[in-house]
């Protein structure tokens, strides 16, 4: 059994034009202890896998059409709002892309750390002070025990995203979702955080799922990769396979753009046209109308993930080749 | 810097405001047509008697001297004598202060109350029968005259039902039920547009506070629903929500005017009217300025609060 | 935030036609802006038909007829002295009209020559905005009354008080405006290019500005009718025998326990312009200009 099982999640959005899905068939393991990279443009549905996992997706607009979400075998979608709360934060904890906004500015650095373990964790005020100390000194914030009283606007970008992970690490979760950490961030900072989360993987001893459109952050971090584009899975691989051997055309172009930590693109330049709009995704395999590779067959059907050795990619050559 | 630092700031900029609004107020008599002494003592007033209110008011002096009297008086507290009364401004309007300030603090927690309450309520049932039922009472609230309101209510309350009296006063300090009975009609309808006001404006800031990034991470965290909400949204929203409170002290001073004058209730409002339809300008202008000063008072006073409630502000 | 920004595009996708017709369009699918459009169209119809469809004259005095409830022969029933209160309201619809129309007028030239000066020409903006500040210190309904009672009682003095009153604030609104647009790269490259002060104000400034003055001046309609009924009321309005709503309220006050008709029915008239203008305004608000929020 796997930490965290997705199986066929399928999220979709209300809309003034009916209802749009978000992301399709969603399936995902990620195993205790594991990096898992999920890489692929902006709106390729990324963060809605996250958010759909974390409960956190407003619903209404948003829904769960259909799927699973097992975490340490407990299934979660459909759970009570009460035991949702015990899982956030404790079980599964997640990080934000925009250090800036993503801390209240009106709390103590040292409150919102401490709040956490107060919702999870009936110790002392004392005690969740000492927790949010040892916390914030083990994510490396200088002088921490003075730093507990400030405001987030007292502190730079890449403190506040320390924070954030403090905060996020601070009852021992067995799951972090990282989701972009390091994309509001300066390149320096950007590795420093990403090397910060990597030891705190083997410290810790909690999986980590780690989402950017970002293949440096991948290199660098990942165990396993995902891509996903327009919703879907079209590959997924470990991650010197998926360097090494990449499968999906989609992959390839991502590849070839090659996203460095120091050169970041939001958008593909490599591979010509857009990502299609929900709603207005082609029949057969999304990709197709961008493929250089494209053939008739392409339009016919959606291609499952085919593939061996944990290396699979949802492209009709693929069985082929 | 300090929050007296803050707060003495604050009131330095409110100096050159209040040195414009004196001017004004001065200036108000000088805007009468024709001679004010004539239009203040009435039409069957003497010649003899409209020179000696003339010399009275000072308006035979040259005007850079009646300036120059006005602001040595200002800085002594002295803002002239009541015609109608025979008694100093100040000390006439001392008297009354606290008559208006008593209702405007009970309509001020009636806004509150019911403001705050249906806004918050209305933005975390956004589009379900609450917020439209919330916000329909609101723009009602903001559509209907104030002295209309208290008029229907003293048709269906004292007269239809009796239960209140149409109008009069007793103070709180003497009987506090006298009070409320006296006051809570005057608060009521003097409170409505200003709860529909800020129900509005509590329900649009919660919207926006509510969709920001660490509302979501606060629930990531695990927290309650009922945590994130008032820990985390509403205590950001209460900044932006503060600056309309001086916004809301001047309305109630503006609606208390004619809600004192209708109830008969003996404050600052039905004073001015008085003063004011009796042509006793010394009252006019000193009621006036009085009444400003206090409501720049309270925007430097909310200011304050505005830097004590942000950190972002408070800490430079 | 959430993974959003296809649905977004989604829906911001609309068939091309020109940005009037699609402003138009959207403000008429707006359910509220409708109601506020028809509740305000009754009284203006109201005021302008005034003449055509009273056959009374408002202020003629029939004592035998005073104190008739509504019936058919008179539709709003009578006063204390017997005067038709359908023609009274009628033609006090058509005074609201006139004064909140002239307040309205009065702001928007006044409040945008201020607002425009003080927002382009940095030099004048100091001393322009202190006595702006230092009228918009004074509450609004008291420096009405102050400003009434130095010029005396009348109709013509009630649109001088109520424009006096609210053109600072109107003229801060166009400041603002003004002042974000003046920094914009277009203007800047206007005045590097040479173009005149005039020229810019009018061709690439003032147009731009006029979204956040229509809202507002929306608003200030009903702001203004709602003072000059209050200021009637108090007897600092125009002078009775002419019928203002604010005056046949106040006249009414004594008989209303048992005419309540001549203190409700002009109430109603009141509520409907100004609730009419606030749902105006507020579509007008959602549609030209989200940001702008509720104001004084």
């Amino acid at each position: 059994m796997s930490l965290l099982e997705v199986r066929r999640l399928t999220t979709a959005f209300r809309t003034g034009r009916g209802e749009v899905t978000a992301i399709e068939d969603i399936s995902l393991d990620i195993e205790a202890g594991e990096i898992l990279g999920v890489v692929g443009e902006s709106g390729s549905g990324k963060s809605v896998t996250a958010l759909t996992v974390m409960g956190l997706l407003p619903m209404p607009p948003a829904r769960v059409v259909a799927g699973s979400v097992r975490f340490g075998g407990q299934e979660l979608l459909g759970l009570s709002e009460m035991r949702m709360e015990r899982i956030r934060g404790a079980g599964i904890s997640m990080v934000f892309q925009e250090p800036m906004t993503s801390l209240n500015p009106v709390l103590t650095i040292g409150e919102q750390i401490m709040e956490t373990v107060r919702a999870h964790e009936g110790i002392s005020a004392r005690a969740q002070r000492e927790r949010a100390l040892e916390m914030l000194e083990r994510v490396g914030i200088p002088s921490a025990a003075r730093r507990l009283t400030d405001y987030p606007h007292q502190l730079s970008g890449g403190q506040r995203q320390r924070v954030m992970i403090a905060m996020a690490l601070v009852c021992r979760p067995k799951l972090l979702i990282a989701d972009e950490p390091t994309t509001a961030l300066d390149v320096t900072i950007q590795a420093q955080v990403l090397d910060l989360l990597m030891d705190l993987r083997d410290e810790l001893g909690m999986a980590i799922m780690i989402i950017t459109h970002n293949m440096g952050v991948i290199a660098e971090t990942a165990d396993r990769v995902l891509v996903m584009y327009a919703g879907r899975i079209v590959e997924e691989a470990p991650v010197a396979g998926l360097f090494d051997r990449p499968m999906h055309p989609y992959t390839r172009g991502l590849l070839d753009c090659v996203p460095t930590l120091e050169q970041d693109t939001e958008r593909l330049v490599a591979i010509p046209g857009g990502l299609p709009e929900p709603g207005r995704r082609p029949a057969g395999c999304r990709f197709a109308p961008r493929c250089g590779l494209r053939v008739d067959a392409c339009a016919a059907g959606m291609p499952p993930l085919v593939g061996g050795d944990g290396h699979r990619a949802a492209c009709i050559r693929v069985g082929a080749a | 810097m300090s929050m007296f630092g803050v707060f003495l700031q604050r009131l330095a900029s409110a100096v050159p405001i209040m040195l414009i609004v004196s001017l004004m107020t001065f200036s108000l008599m000088h805007f009468i047509p024709g001679d004010p002494a004539a239009a203040i003592a009435g039409l069957s007033a003497t010649p003899e008697q409209i020179k000696m209110l003339r010399h009275d008011l000072g308006l035979d002096e040259p005007f850079v001297v009646q300036l120059v009297t006005w602001y040595l008086g200002l800085f002594r507290g002295d803002l002239g004598r009541s015609i109608l009364m025979g008694q100093p401004v100040v000390e006439v309007m001392l008297f009354r202060l606290p008559v208006s300030m008593a209702l405007a603090a009970y309509a001020l927690v009636i806004t509150l109350l019911l403001g705050l309450i249906s806004g918050i309520f209305a933005a975390l049932r956004q589009n379900s029968w609450v917020d439209q039922a919330a916000m329909m009472f609101a723009m009602i609230g903001i559509s209907m005259p104030n002295f209309w309101l208290g008029l229907l209510m003293i048709l269906f309350f004292s007269v239809s039902l009796g239960w209140l009296p149409t109008g009069g006063y007793i103070p709180f300090g003497e009987d506090l039920v006298g009070w409320l009975k006296t006051s809570t009609m005057p608060a009521l309808s003097l409170a409505l547009l200003q709860v529909g006001l800020l129900a509005r404006i509590t329900r649009s800031t919660m919207l926006e506070v509510l969709r920001q990034d660490f509302i979501r991470t606060a629930k990531a965290k695990g927290l309650k629903w009922r945590t994130v909400v008032i820990k985390h949204a509403l205590a950001n929203a209460l900044i932006p929500i503060t600056t309309v409170i001086g916004i809301i002290v001047s309305l109630l001073i503006s609606g208390s005017v004619v809600t004192e004058t209708l109830f008969s209730i003996p404050g600052v409002g039905q004073l001015l009217t008085q003063a004011v339809l009796n042509r006793d300008y010394p009252l006019v202008q000193g009621g006036l300025l009085m009444v400003t000063a206090i409501l720049v008072l309270v925007n430097v006073l909310v200011d304050v609060s505005y830097a004590l409630l942000d950190p972002r502000v408070r800490h430079g | 935030m959430v993974d959003q920004a296809g649905v977004e595009e989604l829906e911001a996708e609309a068939p091309r036609r020109s940005p009037f017709r699609v402003t138009m369009g959207l403000l008429f699918r707006h359910r509220l802006f409708v109601m506020g459009l028809c509740l305000f169209g009754i009284i203006v119809v109201a005021g302008v038909l005034a003449p055509v469809i009273t056959s009374v004259d408002p202020t003629k005095l029939a004592m035998r007829f005073k104190f008739r409830p509504p019936s058919a022969d008179f539709i709003f029933g009578t006063d204390n002295f017997g005067r038709s209160l359908w023609s009274r309201v009628m033609w006090g619809a058509q005074l609201s009209m006139l004064i909140g129309g002239s307040v309205v007028i009065l702001n928007a030239i006044f409040g945008t020559l201020i607002g425009a000066a003080a927002g382009y020409f940095p030099r004048i903006d100091n001393p322009l905005m202190r006595i702006n500040d230092a009228l918009m210190a004074f509450p609004a309904i008291l420096l009405a009354i102050g400003i009434t009672a130095v010029l005396g009682p009348s109709t013509f003095n009630a649109i001088l008080a109520l424009a006096i009153v609210y053109i600072p604030r109107t003229a801060r609104i166009v400041r603002s405006s003004v002042i974000v647009l003046r920094e914009m790269e277009y203007v800047q490259a206007a005045i590097a290019a040479g173009a005149g002060h005039w020229r810019i104000l009018r061709h690439h400034i003032l147009p731009n500005a006029m979204a956040p003055l229509i809202v507002q001046l929306s608003f200030l309609f009903a702001y203004a009718v709602l003072s000059e009924a209050t200021l009637s009321f108090l007897g600092l309005g125009a002078v009775p025998p002419t019928p203002t709503w604010g005056n046949i309220m106040a006249e009414g006050r004594q008989y209303m326990t048992d005419s309540y008709w001549i203190i409700t029915i002009p109430g109603v008239a009141l509520m409907i312009t100004v609730l009419g203008l606030n749902l105006l305004g507020d579509g007008l608000r959602d549609l030209l200009d989200p940001r702008l929020r509720i104001q004084q």
